[in-house]
């Protein structure tokens, strides 16, 4: 479980979050959603250490500041919106990356193993020997999914991982978070733009409005008229289609 | 009714007046002023010259490549120049140079700089846009190269030979290279007028390629005239006193500052005074009141070089 | 791999081994068999020394351009695009200015002091602004790295140093004597750190976010690449005199075929940096045979065709997957 504590973060005297107490459930795929400029980026990128902030952040116990480097690795993992891969790397070379917090540059065959099955896991056998600079944006995404795979950290952080990426590997991407939370008992803590991926696949949500958490609870519980547009603030519909809960907002 | 932008490029130019006039007149007696001041009045004509060619180049160059803290003069046009003159003692001789005026001198070094950045130019953009930093580094390193070139050359020829020429050769603020004076008033004047009559170009060019060209400005070619015209000044400037790398962005950033206009016929000569003035004023310190022996150059390239940092950090981003 | 390096080292002994039998003084290997005591002399005291030296600066250099290329995530950096080699020889001037009669050893680590804290400076300055063309860093680097020669300049100027100085702008290996050039080890040394660090330094250079992810430390292994960088520069600079495009050129080479892990290419790196000095050098001594055209002359020719050649070819890489 996270638990975060007090948040506060400000860009040049300016609120970006502000009093944020929370506690993300294990084992679940969460969504962060609300509108541009909620703060969902940023909380993602304090509650993975790559931003700094006031308040305390404390995963399965521990605070993130008495972990090791290396072991915070193993622990979680992020994969930020922009990345600029201005590097000449094959793709398997990429993901075989994931495995550096475990055996550093040394693999061993268990490393080889894993790397294997994430390369699979993206459909990216087929790529895996090219360079990455000469990849689509689309591809490039799914070998960083893949190398974030390959860390195998029990929380792994995804900022708008659809990003790029069309309806069919969108889908694909999905199922597989849901694969491995429920396989291998990840937690899978994400930002996504389009409500219905948040609606049909997460297990839990977390709304952002104005700097502050508006709502945190089950998936189903969040998506309600009322709710959406409370984060929203514009009117939707709620269809009810094969027990997923579909929102129209188009018109 | 005057506005506040004339009002400040007027005090600009009493400024310029004051410090041509003490750099003039200082220290002169009955005795010393028919040896001194032809001399001195030669100097400032060169500083004018230097100034504006300065002050017009960096700011058309910073408009152009839509960034404020480079200068022309970084492309390397001075190893070229150098280039030049080693060349000539080395098929010509050292009687040659000598020998050779000083207007034809300049002038084939002016082909030669020409030529050598409508070749950087066109081999890089090749028709392309949106390559401006890679000609600037490709410039750069043609520089380097020339540079290497001429290094050579100087290893081969007679080295006693050499010291002589390379005297001649370096030219400063404290050694103006006399012999061009009227050719590069001549040039320079030219190239100021057309690039007066441009200036409300520049204006609308400012805001990009996208925007020059549904008003109607054809942005390519037009950019290609305004590269030969730096080029033009560059190369007054270096052959008259010598490379000086950050007078330009000393300058033009202080004159975009202290006018806060978005019009370059106000903007240039912002530019153009203030450079003559730091140009004026400064050699009038180090000569006359410090009586360094060292040139100002050397101090410009350090004040502008901290200025430069500066900047860059002040912009924050590009 | 193996295959590409095994032909690399046969010419790199190929080639030093004519390089050892270049120079004024006639000596063949029969020379060396029949144990000609004066040419064994000249041979050990100034012809093996010549070509160690040659072989670690190249080294050096290369490994030096390559660690900061992959620190400061850009291709066109190196010691002599980002104000490195600068620092390093206005190190040396101070050193002079303020201890007269230093030692080498007491130069290079002064003159290591300058380069180090003249590269921290400029890291910090492109993290400050946020480039949008990876074209540009070289630009200021250039830039900055006038300004510091013109300090320079202006203080041996003052203090009449300029021609202590200027043998320190021109890189030559005509000096080089046994006794003169064993710092230069220093650079191998380097090469074995890089080596052991060789994945930490390529997931640095993906990214700041990328190595924190990966429980890399950025800011420690950025420090320690900068640390080598500065040792490695300022070795070259205090030994041989600086020696323009080397770390950049060699580096980008090996990327072009054999990408950006640095794991796989470093020996590569190294040797190709040291087969590139040992081509120039040959050229230098034969071309006005028996004079001697400086290193940095022919470096400096050779290196800025393929810098030219390398930018203008990366450009059009970029283009294409734009």
């Amino acid at each position: 479980m996270i638990e975060l504590l007090n948040i506060n973060k400000k860009y040049d005297d300016k609120d970006v979050l502000k009093n944020i107490n929370l506690s993300l459930p294990k084992g679940k795929i969460i969504s962060l959603i609300g509108a541009n400029g909620a703060g969902k980026s940023t909380l993602l990128s304090i509650i993975s250490r790559l931003t700094t902030s006031e308040g305390e952040i404390i995963i399965d116990d521990k605070n993130i500041d008495n972990y090791h480097i290396t072991e915070l690795s193993k622990k979680i993992s992020i994969l930020r919106q922009s990345n600029y891969l201005n590097i000449k790397l094959t793709v398997r070379e990429l993901i075989s990356f994931g495995r550096y917090p475990h055996s550093k540059s040394r693999l061993n065959e268990k490393d080889n193993k894993i790397i294997d099955e994430s390369i699979s896991y993206m459909n990216l056998d087929y790529l895996k020997n090219k360079y990455i600079d000469e990849l689509s944006g689309g591809e490039k995404q799914r070998a960083l999914i893949a190398m974030i795979l390959a860390q195998d950290s029990d929380y792994i952080f995804l900022d708008e991982p659809l990003n790029n990426l069309d309806m069919k590997h969108s889908v694909s991407i999905m199922k597989l978070l849901r694969k491995i939370v429920k396989e291998k008992s990840k937690t899978v803590i994400l930002v996504v733009h389009d409500i219905n991926f948040a609606s049909c696949y997460s297990d839990y949500i977390v709304a952002l409005k104005n700097t502050g958490v508006l709502y945190a609870g089950d998936a189903e519980k969040i998506i309600t008229k009322e709710k959406l547009k409370n984060i929203f603030d514009m009117d939707f519909e709620i269809e009810d289609i094969d027990g997923n809960k579909i929102c129209i907002y188009y018109t | 009714m005057l506005k506040k932008q004339h009002k400040i490029l007027i005090i600009l130019f009493i400024l310029t007046i004051i410090s041509c006039l003490l750099f003039l007149f200082w220290g002169i007696t009955r005795n010393n002023y028919g040896y001194n001041i032809p001399r001195r009045i030669n100097k400032i004509i060169a500083f004018i010259i230097t100034g504006s060619a300065i002050g017009y180049s960096t700011i058309v160059f910073q408009t152009v490549t839509h960034n404020r803290i480079l200068t022309p003069s970084i492309i390397g046009l001075d190893s070229i120049y150098m280039f030049v003159q080693t060349l000539i003692v080395f098929f010509l001789g050292t009687g040659s140079l000598v020998m050779v005026s000083g207007s034809i001198n300049f002038l084939v070094s002016l082909v030669f700089m020409l030529g050598f950045s409508v070749i950087v130019f066109y081999i890089v953009f090749n028709g392309k846009k949106d390559k401006l930093f890679v000609t600037m580094l490709a410039g750069v390193v043609f520089g380097s190269l020339f540079g290497s070139f001429s290094t050579f050359m100087q290893v081969v020829i007679d080295p006693n030979d050499f010291l002589i020429v390379q005297d001649k050769m370096f030219a400063s603020f404290n050694n103006v290279n006399v012999s061009i004076l009227k050719i590069t008033m001549l040039i320079l004047f030219l190239s100021l007028v057309y690039g007066y009559k441009n200036c409300d170009k520049l204006d609308i060019m400012a805001l990009g390629r996208d925007i020059s060209l549904n008003l109607g400005i054809a942005y390519d070619s037009v950019i290609r005239k305004f590269m030969i015209l730096i080029c033009i000044m560059t190369a007054v400037s270096t052959a008259l006193v010598g490379p000086i790398t950050f007078l330009g962005i000393l300058t033009a950033n202080i004159s975009r500052q202290i006018l806060k206009t978005y019009k370059h016929s106000i903007m240039i000569t912002g530019a153009i005074l203030l450079s003559i003035i730091s140009i004026a004023f400064g050699q009038f310190i180090v000569e006359r009141i410090l009586t360094f022996r060292t040139t100002i150059n050397v101090i410009i390239n350090f004040i502008g070089g901290i200025y430069f940092i500066y900047l860059l950090i002040k912009e924050g981003r590009l | 791999m193996f295959k590409r390096i095994i032909i690399l080292s046969i010419s790199l002994i190929i080639l030093g081994g004519i390089s050892l039998f270049i120079g004024v003084s006639d000596i063949t290997p029969l020379d060396i068999f029949q144990a000609d005591s004066d040419k064994l002399h000249i041979f050990f005291i100034s012809r093996v020394p010549r070509l160690m030296a040659i072989l670690c600066t190249g080294m050096g250099l290369s490994i030096a351009g390559v660690i900061m290329q992959s620190i400061m995530s850009n291709n066109f950096v190196s010691p002599s695009t980002a104000s490195t080699m600068d620092w390093a020889k206005f190190g040396v001037l101070i050193a002079i200015l303020f201890f007269p009669g230093a030692t080498l050893k007491t130069k290079m680590i002064i003159s290591t002091l300058f380069a180090f804290f003249g590269s921290m400076l400029f890291v910090q300055l492109l993290s400050l602004i946020k480039l949008k063309d990876p074209i540009f860093t070289p630009l200021i680097g250039i830039m900055l790295g006038n300004v510091v020669s013109s300090v320079t300049t202006y203080i041996a100027y003052k203090y009449d140093l300029i021609q202590n100085i200027s043998s320190w702008l021109q890189g030559n290996f005509a000096m080089v004597l046994q006794g003169r050039y064993e710092l230069l080890y220093i650079g191998v040394l380097m090469l074995i750190i890089v080596v052991l660090f060789a994945t930490k330094f390529t997931i640095v250079s993906i990214g700041e976010d990328f190595s924190k992810n990966l429980g890399v430390n950025y800011k420690l292994t950025v420090t320690i690449g900068i640390i080598i960088a500065s040792i490695i520069t300022s070795v070259v600079v205090v030994t041989i005199g600086s020696i323009p495009f080397i770390g950049m050129i060699v580096p980008n080479i090996i990327r072009i075929i054999r990408g950006d892990n640095l794991k796989n290419n470093i020996w590569e790196i190294a040797l190709v940096g040291g087969l590139f000095v040992l081509v120039c050098d040959i050229f230098s001594r034969i071309i006005i045979y028996p004079f001697e055209i400086p290193i940095s002359v022919t470096a400096g020719i050779i290196g800025s065709i393929i810098f030219l050649y390398i930018l203008l070819r990366g450009n059009k890489h970029v283009k294409k997957t734009a």
